[in-house]
């Protein structure tokens, strides 16, 4: 797993990249009561706002993380935007992407890094 | 947050795992370990203790009550004089041009007017209060904490403290005697649940606070779920949904003026901005502060604008307070729109990151309001 500092999580599966939020970042938020996430297609470009997220407390927008392609999208999250509360790094995942530049993770923290920043 | 005031429950929020935020210029819990939502919930289902203490407590007192009362409604377009003894009523201090200065709630208290005001105007209102009234006394009472316990378990947990809690109604003041504190308790809230308001002496705030807490059914609410729960209440927030720049009749609150201050009552008028105001009783106001449903599940807050059509270049009005309500289950709003589009069922068109969502204007409260009349 590698780590963004915008608190986002990415996780390989197979030529895919799966990309969440962490833990760290749903307690910051709060309860989470809606996600907006991006359409399956959509090609994207590192740092387009992707995701919106709407706490109780606000809105904060989610980041791609790396260019690519869009290929599935947790729609689990549209009627129970709790999942990425209850568990961030599984069922609360956001969306699957194709990265058209793999090497693009090797600039993110792997989990050491993320939670010496964090702490 | 070194320059922020504490309340006197401070140790004990800190105590009990509360985020701490500046509010009104002090340091209040925002939530709990327990969630924002979840203290939503709880509130509701059973009973949530909020640290009020920021709030203004203020003494207004005469030779007797109604010289003191008739003076404060020279300022507030309420029937004070009318209010029986040991009752409470929500009022509103005016402008000359018939805006809100502030809005509290009175009590008859015998002797004299007790009024609770908000924390951000109380240095305001009692300044002014006191200039503007010859004949009376302005006092804050500054060694007092106010708590709030509500929701249904609430009669049940104070009632244990004091039998006489039970027998209060909705909008009754007592004096009752919690855990040996002397405390001065409202039936009234600002969640749309039953329970009670109670001024208690602020060295002995932490010990009654602990006691309510003891209770299996009691759980601490931060300002979070405060707002959420008075927000599907329909109730304003001062300063955001009401302010100097809107009437009473813009605001939806022409119930809390009697007919005895309205044109053709007793004491009609004489109060800051009556012609205004009254005439707007009579002949209805240009815009109105309305309830809001989107239809998405995107809550839609304060600063989002609306518009009649989803095409518009103009906006008829922005909304003034929204969120997520955790009892609705969606996102709840209310906010000013012309009369033309204030009509239950009229839908409206919300600017949201660029696009055009659908709301549609809907009754308050959202929530039913669980009072014991």
């Amino acid at each position: 797993m590698k780590y963004t500092e915008e608190h986002e999580w990415l996780r390989t599966e197979g030529d895919l990249v799966v990309v969440g939020i962490t833990e760290h970042a749903t307690t910051q938020l709060g309860d989470i009561v809606f996600v907006e996430l991006p359409a399956v297609g959509d090609t994207v470009s590192k740092d387009d706002e992707i995701v919106v997220i709407e706490s109780v407390k606000a809105a904060s927008d989610i980041m791609a993380p790396l260019d690519g392609e869009i290929m599935e999208v947790n729609t689990d999250l549209a009627d129970n935007p709790g999942l990425a509360n209850e568990d961030a790094t599984g069922a609360g995942w956001f969306f699957k992407i194709r990265p058209s530049d793999p090497s693009q993770m090797d600039d993110y923290m792997d989990e050491a890094a993320y939670n010496a920043m964090i702490s | 947050m070194s320059d922020l005031r504490k309340t006197p429950l401070h140790e004990l929020h800190i105590a009990l795992g509360a985020r701490m935020v500046p509010f009104a210029g002090y340091e209040m819990p925002v939530q709990y370990p327990m969630g924002v939502m979840a203290e939503h919930v709880h509130t509701r289902t059973k009973a949530g203790l909020f640290d009020v203490s920021h709030m203004g407590q203020v003494r207004v007192t005469g030779a007797d009550y109604a010289t003191a009362a008739a003076a404060l409604e020279t300022l507030i377009p309420v029937d004070i004089l009318g209010l029986q003894e040991n009752r409470q009523r929500y009022g509103l201090l005016t402008n000359e041009t018939g805006g809100i200065r502030d809005d509290l709630m009175l009590a008859n208290r015998g002797d004299h007017v007790f009024v609770v005001v908000n924390a951000a105007c109380k240095a305001d209102d009692i300044a002014y209060m006191t200039a503007s009234l010859s004949d009376v006394t302005v006092t804050e009472v500054t060694d007092r904490a106010l708590l709030a316990l509500q929701g249904p378990a609430a009669q049940d947990v104070l009632a244990a403290m004091d039998a006489k809690a039970a027998e209060m109604r909705f909008m009754d003041v007592a004096t009752l005697t919690l855990g040996g504190a002397e405390c001065w308790v409202s039936r009234s809230g600002y969640t749309g649940e039953d329970g009670y308001e109670i001024s208690v002496p602020a060295v002995q705030a932490e010990d009654l606070a602990k006691a309510l807490l003891a209770h299996e059914d009691v759980a601490p609410i931060g300002l979070g779920a405060r707002d959420s729960l008075r927000l599907e209440a329909g109730l304003c927030l001062y300063g955001h949904d009401i302010d100097t720049e809107t009437t009473p009749v813009e605001g939806a609150l022409n119930w809390a003026i009697q007919k005895v201050r309205r044109k053709g009552g007793a004491r009609a008028g004489g109060f800051p901005g009556a012609g205004v105001i009254l005439d707007q009783m009579e002949n209805g106001s240009d815009r109105k502060r309305v309830g809001l449903r989107p239809e998405g599940r995107a809550p839609m807050r304060e600063g989002v604008v609306l518009f009649a059509n989803e095409a518009d270049d103009t906006p008829i009005g922005q909304i003034t307070s929204g969120g997520f309500g955790p009892t609705i289950g969606g996102p709840v709003a209310m906010g000013y729109v012309p009369v033309a589009q204030a009509a239950i069922g009229t839908t409206v068109f919300g600017e949201l990151r660029g696009k055009r969502l659908p709301l549609t204007v809907a009754a308050m409260p959202f929530t039913p309001a669980n009072f014991k009349r």
